[in-house]
C-alpha cells in the first residue's frame, strides 16, 4: 500500500532523518575529535566545533601506527577472504543445487549448521591447525603406529610441519568457508529457470561450461553483494588477525588501531586515535560506495 | 535427416508411471505433431527423445542408433523451448552461436553461420540486442535460430507457440511450416492446441493418459477417430456424443427417450454404444420433419462465417455448426437431421471405435 499525503510524507521523512542522524552522529564526533589538539579533545564536554589540527593528527596517526603497510595487509586479507568466499560459496551451491548425489541434503545441512559455529567458537582448534596444517595427519600417523613403522624401516623420523602463522594464507584461508554465501547462492541458483539448464545441455555444454558461461555471468549482482559484505566483514576482523600475526609485518590495520589507543598512564591522545579510526574506516566506505549499485540489486531484485 | 523409432518406452517418476509403453515410428523428414491434453505425457516423451529425461524402459533410436544412454549433445537433436530459454546475458548472435562455440567451431566460421541463420529468420538487424530487448515473436525466432544453426538431424519443439498472442501464433505457425519444407529435417512438435496440430502435421499422434490413442494424418484423425477420446478432443466445437443402444431398425438414444430410425447399423442388437456426430455434420431442419430429432435452442454463438447453435436434447448438451443463414431464437424448437454416414460409433465400455457400420452397409441411396 502506497499512500501519498503531505502529512504522511513529512512524518516518514522525519523518521528517516532521525535514523540518519543516529547513524551519522558517531562518525561526526570521530571526525571532529580528530581535528582537535590534545587539550581540546580532553575538554569536558568536548567542543563540537572542528579544530584546526586535522591533517597534523592524520599524519601522526599514519606514522605512529605505520598504517601504510598495515592497510595493505588489511586490503590483501579482506580481498582474499571476499574472493575466496565468493568462489567457494558459488561452487558449493552449484554442487548442491545442480547435482544429485547421495547425502546431498545431509551435506547442505552440515554447511548450514556451521552458521552456528562462528570462528570465535572454534578458534582454538583452528589456531592449532593453522599453526601446523599437517598436524591432523601427523596425529593419524602417530596413532596408527605408521610413523613408528616408517622410522623403523627407513630411519626417518616423521614430523610433518607446515605452519601458516604470520602469513597471508594463514590470515585468509580459515575465514573463506561461508554458509551464508552458500545459502545466498543456492537461493539464486534455484531461481534460474530449468529450461536454461536444459537449453545449455542441448547446446552441448557440460556442467563446468554451464557454470562458467551461464551461471557465473548471471550471478554477477550476487557476487557483488556477497563480495562487498564479506570484504567489510573481513576488514573488520579483529580476533583472528590478532591471534595469528605475532609478527608486526603481517598485522592488519584494525589490530594496529590498538597502538593508537592511549595506554593507562600515557598521554590521553584521543585525537590521534580518532584520526587513525577515520583512515581505517575509509577503504570499506569506498568499497560500499562503489559497489552500492550492484550490491543492492543483488540482495533484493531477481532480474529477469 | 533421420528417422526416429520408439519401442515400448515407459517413464516412471518414483512410483508413478506417466508414460505407459509407447511405440512409434517417425520416418525421416516428416513433421510429426504430438497432441494431447496437459499431463498426457507428450512433453515427457519429447524430453526423452531429447535426452533431458531418462528412459525408464524401452528404447529410442535415432537413425537406427539406440540413443538411450547418449547425452543430449550426442543425439543430434535441437530443441525449441516453450519459454524460449534464451541466455539473458548474451546477445542474439551469442545466443545463436553458443552451441558452435561449445563445439569449438572457429570464430570466423561461426560468424558466417550466425549470419546465414539470421538471414533466414530475418534477425540480422537484431544480432547485437539482448533477449530482454526483443518482442515475443523475435525471441521465438532467436530460439529457432539457436536450434537451426547446429543443422540437427531432428528438431524438437516443446509447445513453442503457446506464449505468443493469437495473431503471432498463426504467423509463426506458417513460418515453422515453411522452414520445415526448406530444411526437411525430421521434426517433432508437441502441443495441446489442436488447430496448431492439424495445420502443421504431416502425421499426428494423439496421446492421452500416457498412451498413444491414434496415429495418422490430420485428415484421418478427423474423419476416423480411433476412440471416443480422439473424437471429442480433435475438432472444435467438440464432437457430440449420445449414449444409446443398437436396435433392429435404428438406435435408441438417451435411455430410450429418443429414437433414430435407420437401416441396420451392422452392430449386434443390444450393443451399448456412444454415437458420435460432429456439429458441422448435423443439418438443421424444420421441427417435425420426419426422421429428425427435435431439440430446444439454448444459445446461439455467432462466429461471423457461421454460427454454433447449442441445443438441449432432453438434458444432454448438443451443438450444431451451420453456415446457413438461420438464426433460431433461444427457446425455440429445431429439428436435427443426422445422416448415418456421418455417425461414429464407439464402445460404451472401452471407448474404442466400432467400425462395422460402413463396412457392412452399402452407401444408402438418398
Amino acid at each position: 500500500m502506497v499512500e501519498r499525503t503531505p502529512v504522511l510524507n513529512f512524518f516518514t521523512h522525519l523518521i528517516l532523518f532521525i535514523g540518519f542522524v543516529f547513524c551519522i552522529a558517531p562518525f561526526v564526533v570521530v571526525a571532529i575529535a580528530a581535528s582537535h589538539n590534545l587539550k581540546d579533545v580532553n575538554d569536558v564536554p568536548m567542543s563540537l566545533l572542528p579544530g584546526s589540527d586535522f591533517w597534523v593528527n592524520i599524519k601522526t596517526a599514519w606514522t605512529t601506527a605505520d598504517l601504510g603497510p598495515k592497510l595493505l595487509n588489511s586490503f590483501i586479507m579482506a580481498t582474499g577472504v571476499a574472493a575466496g568466499k565468493v568462489i567457494i560459496s558459488a561452487l558449493t551451491a552449484f554442487s548442491i543445487v545442480y547435482f544429485r548425489y547421495p547425502g546431498r541434503t545431509f551435506i547442505f545441512w552440515l554447511i548450514f549448521i556451521t552458521l552456528m559455529l562462528p570462528l570465535e567458537v572454534r578458534i582454538v582448534p583452528t589456531y592449532a591447525v593453522v599453526a601446523n596444517v599437517l598436524e591432523p595427519y601427523q596425529t593419524i600417523l602417530d596413532l596408527t603406529g605408521l610413523s613408528w613403522l616408517i622410522e623403523k624401516v627407513s630411519g626417518v623420523h616423521v614430523a610433518l610441519n607446515l605452519g601458516m602463522l604470520n602469513s597471508y594464507p594463514g590470515l585468509i584461508l580459515p575465514l573463506i568457508a561461508t554458509a551464508t554465501g552458500t545459502f545466498l547462492y543456492r537461493q539464486f541458483f534455484l531461481t534460474v529457470p530449468d529450461e536454461l539448464t536444459e537449453a545449455a545441455r542441448m547446446d552441448g555444454a557440460g556442467a563446468l561450461r554451464f557454470f562458467i558461461d551461464i551461471l557465473l555471468p548471471l550471478s554477477r549482482n550476487n557476487m557483488a553483494a556477497l563480495g562487498t559484505i564479506m570484504f567489510l566483514w573481513a576488514w573488520n576482523q579483529y580476533l583472528w588477525p590478532l591471534l595469528i600475526t605475532t609478527d608486526q609485518s603481517h598485522a592488519t590495520a584494525v589490530t594496529e588501531l590498538k597502538q593508537l589507543i592511549p595506554n593507562v598512564g600515557g598521554a590521553p591522545e584521543w585525537h590521534i586515535a580518532m584520526a587513525g579510526t577515520l583512515i581505517i574506516m575509509l577503504p570499506p566506505l569506498l568499497v560500499v560506495v562503489l559497489m552500492q549499485r550492484w550490491f543492492v540489486r543483488g540482495l533484493i531484485a531477481t532480474e529477469k | 535427416m533421420a528417422s526416429i523409432t520408439i519401442r515400448g518406452v515407459k517413464k516412471n517418476y518414483a512410483k508413478t508411471q506417466v508414460v505407459h509403453g509407447v511405440d512409434l515410428d517417425f520416418p525421416s523428414g516428416e513433421f510429426v505433431v504430438i497432441l494431447g491434453p496437459s499431463g498426457c505425457g507428450k512433453s515427457t516423451l519429447l524430453r526423452m527423445i531429447a535426452g533431458l529425461e531418462e528412459i525408464s524402459d524401452g528404447e529410442i533410436a535415432i537413425d537406427g542408433t539406440v540413443v538411450n544412454k547418449l547425452e543430449p549433445r550426442e543425439r543430434g537433436c535441437a530443441m525449441v523451448f516453450q519459454n524460449y530459454a534464451l541466455y539473458p546475458h548474451m546477445s542474439v548472435s551469442q545466443n545463436i552461436g553458443y552451441s558452435l562455440k561449445v563445439a569449438g567451431v572457429p570464430s570466423a566460421e561461426r560468424q558466417q553461420r550466425i549470419q546465414a541463420v539470421a538471414r533466414t529468420l530475418e534477425l540480422e538487424h537484431l544480432l547485437d540486442r539482448k533477449p530482454m530487448a526483443l518482442s515475443g515473436g523475435q525471441r521465438q525466432r532467436v530460439a529457432m535460430g539457436r536450434a537451426m544453426i547446429r543443422e540437427p538431424k531432428v528438431f524438437l519443439f516443446d509447445e513453442p507457440l503457446s506464449n505468443l498472442d493469437a495473431k503471432l501464433r498463426v504467423q509463426m505457425r506458417s513460418e515453422i511450416r515453411k522452414l520445415h519444407r526448406r530444411l526437411n529435417a525430421t521434426s517433432v512438435f508437441v502441443t495441446h492446441d489442436q488447430v496448431e496440430a492439424m495445420t502443421l502435421a504431416d502425421r499426428l499422434v494423439v496421446m492421452n493418459g500416457g498412451r498413444v490413442e491414434q496415429v495418422g494424418t490430420p485428415g484421418e484423425i478427423y474423419t476416423r477417430p480411433a476412440s471416443r477420446f480422439v473424437a471429442t478432443f480433435v475438432g472444435a466445437p467438440a464432437m457430440n456424443i449420445l449414449e444409446g443402444t443398437v436396435e433392429l431398425d435404428g438406435l435408441s438414444l438417451l435411455g430410450g427417450s429418443r429414437r433414430l430410425a435407420m437401416a441396420r447399423t451392422g452392430l449386434p442388437v443390444g450393443t451399448k454404444v456412444a454415437m458420435g456426430i460432429r456439429p458441422e455434420a448435423v443439418r438443421l431442419v424444420a421441427p417435425g420433419t420426419a426422421g429428425a430429432l427435435y431439440a430446444t435452442v439454448d444459445l446461439v454463438e455467432e462466429l461471423g462465417a457461421g454460427r454454433v447453435i447449442y441445443v438441449d436434447l432432453d438434458g444432454a448438451p448438443f451443438s450444431v455448426m451451420t453456415s446457413e443463414a438461420v438464426h433460431p431464437e433461444p427457446g425455440s424448437q429445431v429439428g436435427l437431421k443426422i445422416s448415418p454416414d456421418d455417425m461414429h460409433f464407439f464402445s460404451s465400455e472401452t471407448g474404442a471405435r466400432l467400425d462395422v457400420f460402413k463396412a457392412s452397409v452399402p452407401e444408402p441411396a438418398l
